[in-house]
């Protein structure tokens, strides 16, 4: 008899007034016991709807029955049939926007928590399974894997399964892309990511650091002076944009890059234990409405801010982050100032921001992403005192690949040209993740590491 | 993966060259490109500029002023240590090709910066004229490497000490109304020096590259940290320069820009686990 409660287990976290103040992990995961009541809440349905929604079509009523039976090594295993990263994803997955919105359960009450059955699995194995990593048998064809990223990774891992020599080229000390640089440590811990790439490495794929492909290396000499057979480019958007109004170069100023690099990569938030500095004030506006948004604005608190602001220009609906990242940061303390966008950066005599001019918005006519575009309001402008401001407005890809690359076509927001199977321009080189999408999701770019990889094993075993 | 320290020397009390085993950075090492460092897991991603390399044994030389944390403790290291992480080459290599006549100005420390760009302009048949400046005759670096790759080499002192009192600015300046005709002036050093280069050179209308220094985290265009006003635009020193138009830039902005984390760079040594003890 299935669980026909309308709420989802609620998930055990920190208490908002004290995990504001430190970096641990904001939710701590379901028990066994609150993970097998919410596993009975599945109705198993036949067209399993919720598969649908999944980029990487996770088998989800399956696993969800295996935890419901208590066998949480076969869900997980069941998971990895398809997602290599499931503790990565059960975390940052958008699910309200993926599986959960397609679940049965979701019409009348809460949908069954996918997401956070997906982590137990990956938790609960992380914890007690093994892995049992057999080396593959090579095939004697090697494949370069630009970045580390979740696109990369995945892409990297498939491969290698197949029996590639496979060899990922990060341009940052540490491998992991977003997961390691972006996403902060009490929303995905390092730990997590350390354990996905170690068993990368355990099944032969071969990691080389501080190698930017684009000026370390050409993309053309892999193939020419390295002997590759294939390259596969996840170097992600990393290219942070700014605004372009007054005063953007002040000192205080930060992209959310800048902001989120130094305190998760660098380990900024443990200065001066590490050596790298944040300068944190006492009011912190974040301007943009995405995940990278409630990032920058809960670490900023984290890190003693007194008042942080979310400034962004359309309203509450259209955020474009997780509901759930939305909800912890309000609990948070974070404050949102919606329908508000800035006009100007003031400074003071030393160069030193002190304010910024923000104007009220509307929404107009929708644009041609449908989404209401936002207008200013004539004549409402207002200062609001701050020392520290993080553009958070998006991201676009790095040039660096595109501009020491023949043959490689890109769009105006830089981003390169592929087709379904990741396929762009040129002969055997594939690309995916937010290169080609431009910024986007860590399943789909996992999504996109997949199907690559099975095109590329197509052409090379054309060979 | 680490790397290697080859050889550590000392060329003043503040300012030593380091070696580097890095194969991947100086096969497509070029003047005026830069690397970077992390000593350790703790340590902070700092610049510097590629001053050589040898493409045969793999390596790249490094010139270090100690001004901080890091460099001090860089500055410990010897040739039985070796480096976490040595990124590279980073930056876009400064165009030198078909230059006929060119001064190379060098500030302090900016003079090993700018001698891979003096020898390369040498190698390639340009006449060069190196004038680089010193607070004193005890801080004069490279003299004998610079005058093997210019045709005229003058070293000034701002308190005389060498025998010739004054900036790199009235040198320069001297030159000029001498009647040499340079089609380029390169400037490498502290922003005011090269502010004070380009006030003057824009009077006669040389042409002058800067070489741009604001901090810098992953060197690949990512944070943003580095960008420094040219032409009104916002730009990214470590990926669209370090090299730019020094008529251009806008030096109020950028000298401001290099203050703000000065106070956290004390803090980092005197709470953080300097390595050394030091201050
Ligand atoms: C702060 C933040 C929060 C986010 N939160 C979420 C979330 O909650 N849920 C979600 O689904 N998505 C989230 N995202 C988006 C998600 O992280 C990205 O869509 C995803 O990481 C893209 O993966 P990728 O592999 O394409 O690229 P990336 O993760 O960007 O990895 C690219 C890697 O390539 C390296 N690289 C780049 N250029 C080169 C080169 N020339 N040579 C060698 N290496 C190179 C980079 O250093 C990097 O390591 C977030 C993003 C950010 C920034
Ligand atoms: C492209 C580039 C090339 C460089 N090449 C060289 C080089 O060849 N040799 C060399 O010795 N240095 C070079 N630098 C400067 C070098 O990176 C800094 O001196 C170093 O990061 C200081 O680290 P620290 O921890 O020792 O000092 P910190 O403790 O970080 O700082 C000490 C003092 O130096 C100032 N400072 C910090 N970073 C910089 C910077 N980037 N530029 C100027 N002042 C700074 C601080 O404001 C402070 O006053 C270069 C910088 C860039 C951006
Ligand atoms: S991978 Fe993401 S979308 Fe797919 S089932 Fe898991 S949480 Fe849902
Ligand atoms: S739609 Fe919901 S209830 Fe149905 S199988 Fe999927 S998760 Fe279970
Ligand atoms: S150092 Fe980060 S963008 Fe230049």
């Amino acid at each position: 008899m299935p669980n026909m409660s309308l709420k989802k287990n609620p998930m055990p976290e920190q208490d908002p007034n004290v995990r504001n103040k430190n970096f641990l992990e904001v939710t701590t995961g379901y028990t066994v016991a609150m993970a097998v009541d919410e596993a009975q809440r599945c109705l198993n349905c036949k067209n399993s709807p919720c598969v649908n929604g999944c980029p990487v079509s996770v088998k989800i009523p399956e696993f969800i029955s295996l935890i419901a039976q208590e066998k949480f090594e076969d869900a997980y295993n069941k998971i990895t049939e398809t997602n290599s990263l499931p503790a990565v994803c059960g975390r940052v997955c958008p699910q309200e926007k993926q599986c959960e919105s397609k679940c049965v359960r979701g019409i009348k009450g809460e949908p069954v928590g996918i997401g956070r059955l997906e982590r137990f699995a990956a938790d609960y194995h992380m914890e007690h399974g093994e892995d049992k990593t057999e080396k593959p048998q090579p095939n004697g064809k090697k494949v370069a894997v630009v970045g580390s990223g979740p696109s990369g990774l995945t892409a990297a891992g498939d491969l290698a399964k197949m029996g590639y020599e496979v060899t990922i080229y990060e341009a940052f000390h540490t491998a992991g892309g977003v997961l390691m640089y972006g996403i902060p440590e009490f929303r995905l811990p390092k730990n997590i990511v350390q354990k996905e790439i170690s068993k990368l490495k355990d099944l032969g794929v071969n990691i080389e650091t501080n190698v930017i492909i684009g000026k370390s290396i050409l993309l053309d000499e892999l193939f020419e002076e390295f002997g590759y057979d294939a390259v596969y480019i996840g170097s992600g958007a990393g290219l942070p944009s700014f605004m372009g109004i007054e005063g953007e170069a002040l000192n205080g100023v930060y992209s959310a890059n800048e902001f989120l690099t130094r305190i998760n990569l660098m380990k900024g938030y443990k200065f001066p234990e590490y050596d790298t500095p944040v300068f944190i004030g006492k009011n912190v506006a974040v301007f943009g409405g995405g995940n990278v948004a409630m990032d920058a604005a809960r670490s900023a608190k984290r890190l003693g801010a007194e008042n942080v602001y979310i400034v962004y220009r359309r309203g509450k609906e259209e955020l474009p982050a997780r509901i759930e990242e939305v909800m912890h940061a309000e609990e948070e303390g974070i404050i949102f100032k919606l329908l508000q966008n800035p006009t100007r950066f003031i400074g003071d005599e030393k160069g030193w921001l002190k304010g910024v001019e923000v104007i009220k918005m509307e929404l107009g006519e929708p644009d041609a992403s449908g989404r209401r575009r936002p207008v200013a309001i004539e004549g409402s402008e207002e200062i609001l005192d701050i020392d520290t401001a993080v553009i958070s407005i998006g991201q676009s890809p790095n040039p660096l690949i595109k501009n020491t690359t023949k043959g490689l076509d890109t769009n105006k927001k830089g981003c390169i040209i592929a087709d379904e199977n990741g396929a762009p321009s040129k002969p055997f080189v594939y690309a995916g993740g937010d290169v080609v999408t431009g910024a986007a999701t860590v399943i789909l770019a996992m999504g996109a590491g997949k199907t690559a990889a099975k095109a590329i094993d197509e052409e090379l075993s054309k060979k | 993966m680490s790397y290697k320290i080859v050889q550590k020397k000392d060329l003043n009390s503040q300012i030593f060259l380091m070696e580097v085993e890095a194969p991947l950075v100086a096969r497509r090492a070029e003047p005026g490109q830069f690397i970077i460092l992390r000593i350790d897991e703790y340590g902070e991603r700092v610049p510097f500029t590629i001053a050589d390399f040898d493409r045969e044994k793999g390596t790249v030389t490094i010139i270090v002023q100690v001004v901080g944390k890091t460099t001090r403790d860089l500055a410990k290291l010897t040739d039985k240590d070796s480096l976490s992480d040595f990124a590279g080459p980073l930056g876009v290599p400064t165009p030198l090709e078909g230059k006929k006549k060119v001064a190379v100005i060098g500030g302090g420390l900016g003079t090993a910066i700018a001698y891979p760009q003096a020898k390369k302009l040498h190698n390639l048949g340009a006449d060069v004229t190196v004038i680089t400046g010193f607070r004193n005759k005890d801080l004069i670096i490279l003299e004998d490497d610079l005058k093997k790759v210019s045709n005229k080499l003058i070293i000034t002192t701002d308190d005389g000490s060498n025998g010739l009192q004054g900036f790199v600015t009235d040198r320069l300046k001297e030159e000029i109304e001498k009647g040499e005709k340079f089609d380029e002036v390169i400037a490498i050093g502290p922003l005011v020096m090269m502010r004070a280069v380009c006030n003057l050179t824009k009077e006669y209308n040389i042409p002058t590259t800067v070489s741009m220094n604001p901090v810098m985290i992953d060197g690949t265009g990512m944070c943003g940290g580095c960008r420094v006003i040219v032409d009104g635009e916002t730009k990214f020193a470590c990926v669209d320069g370090p090299d730019f138009d020094g008529h251009k830039i806008d030096w109020n902005s950028a000298l401001n820009r290099q203050q703000m984390f000065k106070k956290y760079e004390q803090q980092s040594c005197e709470d953080g686990h300097c390595r050394i003890g030091l201050h």
